[in-house]
Formats: structure tokens, sequence, C-alpha cells
């Protein structure tokens, strides 16, 4: 039993048992992980999935090694890990190139660090920067490229020493659409391919579809503190597309379990201030954006697919689970099975004027709720 | 037929240009100050007699860049030691940020006598005497250079410092490419800033007396200063027209070649409308020297430097997280535990010196420090008078702005105690000569940190508010009350901030001048410490000395901090 386990553990790239990562704010601790359990396999593309907030970033950079765990561990082929991890690399948000190092220079200068000799250094960095598709703008500084141009640095950069675990940390979402579709099928070509020597891949990400697209499992985290609610596997073939309904369906799966369908309802709505049990605070969203919401559900005729009104509105999950969150904590909406359900109540509120919702604002005490700035 | 040629294409320019010349040209200049350093030097620093031929003006001007630029690399090295040490280590960050910052108030003129007297006693006069002048313009230089680069170094976006840990950057590679570079911008401004701080200090410490000894130094300062002595108009003329033109031709072959390339170290990601451009850099960048020694001599080195530390420093890469780091912060405990043994010792023995002056000199000093203030507040005003006008007008006109902004920096440049010995002529036969000539030279010394702060607060009040206060049709009087003087605010307290600083000190060398063979002298706390200084009254020195650097601290912690705390909270404009 005991040796079984080793040797499962060393199969595995990385590992993490009961990892907590705590924040000190001027004495006040702040818990940004907890009881997080999560293994990577060679050959594996994992998704870690979830709100803002939910410490999918924190956890990247605990495996990464830039942060240290508060309590629990992490260890790469089976061996505790000591400072920053040498087998990864992360390809960041926002691109964290150095503005004042050309294109070339800024994948050498990893090369370099590791110790890699002149001629070499420069030979592999030009091949990468050739896989990428950036050649051509080897001597261009990084500010006169596009966005999309830029990650694709900053992917020839994470992949030019080679690393077992690439890391990637919501590398899509400071692109416009178009570059975002265009490069996140040129990884999945090199990846699938097996033309770099990655042995797996982690990406954090709170896009659903694009989780679906890219990986092999999809691990979905919540908040408050953040914790793992659950794992998908996807066994869609590659190439995958949008719009099959396999793939729809489980778009609208994963939608259901980051939407908080996990908990029983009195749970996941917590008690009223004063009442023994949890309180859950309305997020911070603003009721403009609510109203707006409820609007849009009458419009659809009380009940909307989740996933495909994010799409309409060109609303980011970031930016739509707050508002939907704070719509069922105020009795307006209910999500069922992924998809938005108006309530009465809400009904009422989206057919009232100005004056009704300000007053019905009152009444639902709101007035020092963050929920109204 | 066409012949084809397989040699590769000859490059279109010629193997030497126009830069290489200039390049050459620089070389050959330094090594003629070299030689005339080591050959024909002590016959001139021999004896403190200075010049007055405009052909001794040339080396004269050399002699006082080179003690600059002595001291300003002095300052740049300090500099990059102090602040990376601050900005990496807590523990001795809690100890060397408060230390600067009672170190910038300090009025460093009254340390020089102490400190020239106490290196004349192990080192010969005239070297003794450049020493102290390069102490002392470091000490005028350092401070903000400091604080710039820790600052620089506490603000580098996370990303860059997590893909440096990422990328396994030893700590030498992450100065490098990381930190250095990131800190380059506002290294530069600083530069620029302490090198004019540092004329006006320079002019001081070239005309230093202590007491009977005349520690002159032959340069530009003390040629001005004796030709004003010696009311030779001509002299003078030749004087400040050599030092403009050497402020004119740093301006032109450092400065502005050092902006341009710098602007390659901004971090936001976008290309600025107007890049600034230097034609002396445009020059030497092609030119095939500079290309040779980049890929022959320069690259080579560091590369070497580079793998040396490498060798040194590879293995485990810390996490970026801050943590004290145990052994270097045993370090600083043992520094902190030696500083304040020292400083204990140090306070007992000033304290039994400050036992020794009598009740007079002590109200004698609270009259001073009374005058000064008022002298203070005097020149700050009129500062303001002038300064918020002229800067609102050129800041706000682009066209205006480009025209006068080089002359105003031109004019700015020239160290105030340059042509202190100048206005002294003039107005010494006036009654009360000296308070006026006081007041001026505080004034000439500081405004100009006012001026330039207007100019940029002006020129940052956004478009769209000027637009909306025209359509609004307000009058001139409620356009100053709602738009500009609250955009200003900020600004008008950084540079009053500044200027305040400098006027205290700039009182120790206007309060009292030895001029014409005569000792002229005004009631003020500069004054007091000048006497002290020249009658060897240590005594009164060090409780003159202490109630300045009170002073300034106490106004600047209550006063101006506050001020800038209620522009930080209610007139910022984002």
């Amino acid at each position: 039993m005991n040796t079984a386990t080793t040797v499962n553990q060393a199969d595995n790239l990385l590992d993490l048992k009961m990892v907590a990562k705590a924040y000190r704010l001027e004495a006040k601790e702040f818990l940004a992980v907890r009881d997080v359990n999560l293994c990577i396999k060679p050959g594996e593309f994992v998704c870690l999935l979830g709100p803002s907030g939910c410490g999918k970033s924190t956890l990247l950079r605990i495996i990464a090694g830039l942060n240290s765990a508060t309590s629990g561990t992490v260890s790469y082929h089976g061996l505790p890990l000591k400072g920053v991890n040498p087998y990864t690399t992360i390809v960041f948000q926002t691109f964290a190139l150095y503005p004042w190092l050309t294109v070339q220079e800024n994948v050498e200068i990893a090369l370099k660090a590791r110790g890699v000799p002149t001629a070499e250094r420069s030979q592999r960095a030009l091949k990468l920067i050739d896989i990428v598709g950036l050649d051509g703008f080897e001597s261009a500084y990084p500010r006169e490229l596009s966005g999309g141009m830029r990650q694709k640095v900053g992917f020839a950069r994470a992949m030019a020493v080679e690393p077992e675990l690439l890391c990637l940390d919501e590398p899509f979402s400071a692109l416009d659409v178009l570059s975002a579709e265009a490069l996140r099928g040129e990884l999945m070509e090199l990846w699938l391919n097996k033309k770099i020597p990655t042995k797996a891949i982690l990406m954090v990400t709170h896009n659903i579809e694009e989780a679906v697209f890219m990986a092999d499992r999809i691990v979905i985290m919540g908040k408050d503190p953040g914790h793992i609610v659950t794992e998908i596997a996807v066994t869609l073939r590659h190439p995958r597309h949008h719009k099959d309904t396999a793939f729809q369906n489980l778009v609208d799966k994963v939608y259901a379990a980051v939407a908080g369908q996990s908990k029983p309802k009195e749970e996941a709505l917590g008690t009223q201030p004063g009442q023994p049990g949890v309180t859950r605070p309305l997020p911070h969203s603003q009721l403009n954006a609510l109203a707006g919401l409820l609007e849009k559900l009458v419009d659809e005729g009380g009940r909307v697919d989740l996933y495909r009104m994010g799409r309409d509105l060109v609303l980011e999950l970031d930016d739509l689970l707050p508002i939907v969150e704070a719509g069922d904590l105020l009795g307006f909406t209910t999500v069922q099975e992924g998809d938005l359900l108006l309530t009465p109540l809400g009904r009422a509120y989206a057919d009232a004027s100005i004056l009704a919702r300000t007053l019905a604002g009152y009444c639902l005490d709101l007035r020092n709720a963050p929920a109204r700035r | 037929m066409r012949q084809f040629r397989f040699s590769p294409a000859l490059p279109e320019s010629p193997a030497l240009n126009t830069g290489d010349a200039l390049i050459l040209l620089g070389i050959s200049t330094i090594l003629y100050g070299g030689v005339r350093l080591a050959f024909n030097a002590p016959a001139v620093i021999a004896g403190p007699d200075i010049s007055l031929s405009p052909l001794a003006l040339p080396w004269y001007a050399l002699l006082s860049v080179g003690r600059m630029a002595a001291a300003y690399f002095l300052s740049l090295l300090f500099s990059l030691f102090y602040g990376y040490a601050a900005a990496r280590n807590r523990t001795a960050r809690t100890l060397l940020m408060p230390l600067l910052d009672v170190l910038q108030s300090v009025p460093i003129l009254s340390f020089l006598p102490v400190v020239l007297l106490s290196l004349s006693a192990v080192l010969p006069q005239a070297f003794a005497a450049e020493v102290a002048a390069i102490m002392l313009i470091f000490t005028s230089q350092a401070w903000n250079i400091t604080f710039s680069f820790y600052q620089s170094m506490t603000t580098i976006p996370h990303e860059l410092r997590d893909a440096a840990a990422v990328f396994r950057f030893d700590p030498w590679l992450r100065f490098k490419a990381v930190e250095l570079p990131f800190a380059a911008i506002g290294l530069l401004w600083n530069s620029m800033m302490s090198w004019s701080g540092g004329w006006f200090f320079l002019m001081a410490a070239e005309i230093f007396n202590v007491g009977r000894r005349d520690f002159r130094l032959p340069g530009l300062g003390s040629y001005l200063q004796k030709a004003a002595n010696e009311g030779n108009l001509p002299a003078i003329l030749f004087g400040v027209v050599t030092l403009v033109v050497v402020i004119v031709l740093l301006d032109q072959f450092a400065w502005r070649p050092l902006i341009a390339w710098t602007d390659k170290f901004k971090v936001d990601m976008v290309e600025g409308d107007e890049p600034p451009r230097s034609w002396f850099l445009d020059l030497i960048s092609r030119a095939w020297l500079v290309e040779q020694f980049g890929a022959r001599v320069w690259r080579p080195f560091s590369e070497w430097v580079d793998c040396g530390f490498q060798r040194r420093m590879s293995g485990v890469i810390a996490s970026p997280e801050p943590s004290a780091e145990a052994g270097a912060s045993r370090l600083a405990i043992g520094i902190l535990t030696g500083f304040l043994l020292v400083a204990l010792y140090g306070s007992y023995r000033g304290a039994a010196l400050l036992a020794t002056l009598p009740g007079s000199a002590w109200a004698g000093l609270g009259k001073g420090m009374i005058a000064t203030f008022f002298r203070v507040s005097v020149s700050l005003m009129i500062t303001l008078l002038w300064t918020i006008p002229v800067g609102v007008v050129i800041g706000t006109n682009r066209r205006l702005s480009i025209v006068l902004q080089p002359i105003v920096q031109i004019v700015a440049s020239i160290p105030a105690t340059a042509l202190f010995p100048v206005v002294l002529l003039a107005l010494l036969q006036a009654p009360g000569g000296l308070n006026i000539a006081a007041v001026l030279l505080m004034l000439m010394g500081t405004q100009w940190y006012l001026l330039f702060n207007v100019i940029a607060g002006a020129a940052a009040i956004p478009q769209d508010l000027r637009y909306t206060t025209d359509l609004l049709r307000l009058s001139s009087l409620d356009r100053w009350r709602t738009l500009i003087l609250p955009a200003l605010f900020p600004y008008i307290i950084t540079g009053a901030i500044t200027a305040s600083g400098g006027a205290w000190n700039a009182s120790i060398v206007a309060e009292h001048v030895e001029f014409g063979g005569q000792t002229h002298s005004t009631t003020g706390v500069g004054a007091l410490i000048a006497q002290a200084t020249s009658t060897g009254d240590y005594a009164l020195l060090l409780a003159a000395t202490l109630a300045l650097v009170i002073t300034v601290i106490f106004i600047n912690r209550t006063f101006w901090r506050r001020l800038y705390r209620l522009a930080e909270e209610r007139y910022r404009m984002d």
C-alpha cells in the first residue's frame, strides 16, 4: 500500500496535498485557498476554472513556486518543492515582457539565465520565434507589436527553456477575441502534435468555452475561501468545435457547476444577518447592472440560458456571475440547470419606475450594502 | 557586360564618420586634461592664486566639471547600493529610509568646515580641499537619486518581477536586466536635478574660508568670486559665459543623448507621439567605432561578467514574495547597534559641547531663526507670485512652451551662487543691501523648482476640463478658483517643499559674505553658522546647525506634509 502510493506519486508530475494559503492584511488573516488536493500527470492539459477571487491564480503561483503554501505539501516528481519551481515557466496574462529588450532578447534572456552559451542561445531563440510565427520581428520591441504578437513572444520565451510543466495564467484574456482564438488554435497545434517537449500544461482561466475547447480535465474552483468544487473530465476528441452539441452540453454543465449548483439552496444562499449560520455578503455589483439583467430577462420571456446570455451581452464570467448572485440573493432570479429564471418579484422590480426602484432599494435596506455603489 | 561581385556589399557610410571624429575629440580632451593634471597641475593648484585671464577659463571649467563628475559618480554608486539594500531588505529599510529623510534635511554647508579641517589635518591642504569639495557636492547630489532608485525598486511591476523569478534570473541578472533598466529614467532625471544642485554648492565650495585658512580651489566658482571681488566686469562676463557654455555643452553632449537613449526604458506599452531625440546620439550610434566597441569589447565583457555572477549565484531561486532574510538582518542589526553606539557617544559629546554655550548665544540663535524664517517666507512668496502666472502661461501654451522651455532650462541651470558675487557688487552699497541680496539669492536658487512644477501641472490640466471652463464662460477669477489653482495645488506643494528646504540651506551662503576684503553680515541662523565657522566656535556651530535641521524637519513634517496629504486626497486629477 505504502509503496504503491510512492510509485503513484512519482508518476505524477505535480502533487498538491491539503494546500492552504493565508495572507496577512494588517493583523487580519485572509484565507485565499484551502484544502486543495490536485495532481497533474504527464500528457495532461488541465484547466483551473472559477470566478475571480477563487484563488486559482494563487494556486498557480504556488505551483510555480512564486508563493509558498501556508500549510499542506507541494511536491514535484514526488519531492517537496523549494523556492521557484525549476521545471515550470509561466505565460502571463499581461505578457510580462521586458519593454527594453527586443523580441529576440526577451526570449534569449530566459536561456541566458539557465546558462546556455551565446551561440546556442540565439539559435534556439530564433527557432522558437519562427515556431510561434514571429520571424521577421526578432529585433522589434514589444511596444511595437500587437497584443497577440506580444503574447506569442510570451509563449516563445516560456517554451524556450523547455519546461516540463507549462503554466498559463489567463494567457488569452488580455487579447482581442480574434487574436485569442487564433493563438488558442496555434497552441493546440503545437501541443497536440508534440512540437514542443512540454509534458503537461496547466491553464488558469475564467472562460468556460476556452477551458472546454482546450483541456483534458477542468478543475472548477469556488470562492470564500478558494477551494476545489469539482473536476470535470473532457473526453471530446480534438479538434473540438464550438457548435457541436456535445461541446455545448459540456459548456452548459460546466456553467451550472460554476454558477453554484453544487451546494443545496439553503447553504448557497446563507442566512439572514443576525441569524445563526453563514451569511452571504451581497457581491460587489451595481444595482443598475442588475436592473439591466432583469429587463433582458423580461425581453427573453423570463428564462434564458446563462451561457448564451453571457455571450449575447459580451459579458465575461467574472462580470456576469456577481450580478446573477446578487439577483439570487435578493430573490429576483433563480438559477436552474444553467438557466436563469425571473421570479415574480424580479418581474415587478423590472417593471417598476425609477422612483419605485429607489424605494425598493431602501426597503431592502441596501443603503449600506456595497451593491449600491 | 555587367560584372557580378561575390564579395559582400560595402557599407554605405565610410568607415569613420563624424560621430567617430567627435568620439576621438572627446577622448583626446580627456587625455589632455589627465596629462595636465599629472604634470602641470601642481603649479596651478599649489597657490590659491586664481588667474583672471580668460585663457585660464577652459582649464578652470575642466577642473570644476571634473569635481562635479567625481562627486556624481560617487553619488550614483552610493544611491545604487543604498537604494538596493533598502528596497530588498525589510530590516535595512526600517533603518535606512528614515535616516535618508534626515540626511536630506541637513544643511550640508554647515558641515563643510568640520570636514575640511579634519581632512586638512591628515591630507595636504590642496588635496583636502578637493576631497572636501567633492564630499560637499556628493551630499547635495546623492539623496534624491537614492530616493528615486529606491522608489523604482519598490514599484517594479509585479509581473516583471515574477517573470524574473520564473525564468530563474540570478540577483545580478535581475539587477542588470530588470531593476536597473526600470529605474533608468528616474535615475537620469534625478541626476540632471542633482547636477544643477551640485553646481550651486560647487561654487560655494570652491571659495571657502575657515578662519584665516583659505581653502580656495581653482575653478569656475573661485574665478567668478575673484572677478566680482575685484569688480572686474569683463572677467565676470567671461566667467558667466564660460559657465553657460559648459552647461549647454553638457546638455547637448550628455543629457540630451541620455534622455533620448533612456526612452526605450519606459514601461508603458504605447509608442510616444514625439520620442525625445538627440542629434549627437543619432550621430554616435551610427559610428563605426561605437559598433566595433560594442561587438568586440562591451558584449564579450558583459557576457563574461554575467557568467561570473551566474557561477557564484546560481542555486535555488527565492520566491519573490517579501521575507526578512535572516543573515542580512543580522548584519543590519549589527550595523544598527554600531550606529546607535556612535550616535550615543556623539550626542553625549555634543550635549557637553552645547552646555558650554552661554544663554546669550541661545537668545541670538532664536532671533536668527526668526529672521531667517522671514527671509525664507518672503522669498517663497515672491516665487509663488511670479512663477504661478508665468508657469501657467508657458504650460498651457504649446507654442510658447516649445520656444521658452529650453531657455528657461538654461537660465535655471546657472547656479545662483555663481551670480551671487555679481548681485553683491550691485547691492552692497544700498541700505539693507545684504538683506535684499540674501533674499535674492534664496530666490535665485529655489524659484526654478516651483516654476518647473507649475509648468508641469499646467500642462497636465486635461483638455476637456479647459474646454468646459471655456464653454461655461467663467470669469477669469472663477476660472482660476475652480480650475487652475486646484489643478496646480499638488504641483505647487511639491515644488514649494523643495524650494523652502533649499532656501533654508542657502541662508548659510547668503547671510554672511566676505567680499572685497570686507566681511558683511546680517541677522540670521545662516550668518550664525558662517560666523561660528570662521571664528572656530564649534559649540555655536553645532547649536545653530541642530536648530536649522530640527526646524526644517519640523516644518516639513507639520506644515508641508499636511498640505501634501491634502493635495493627494482632494486635488488629484485621476
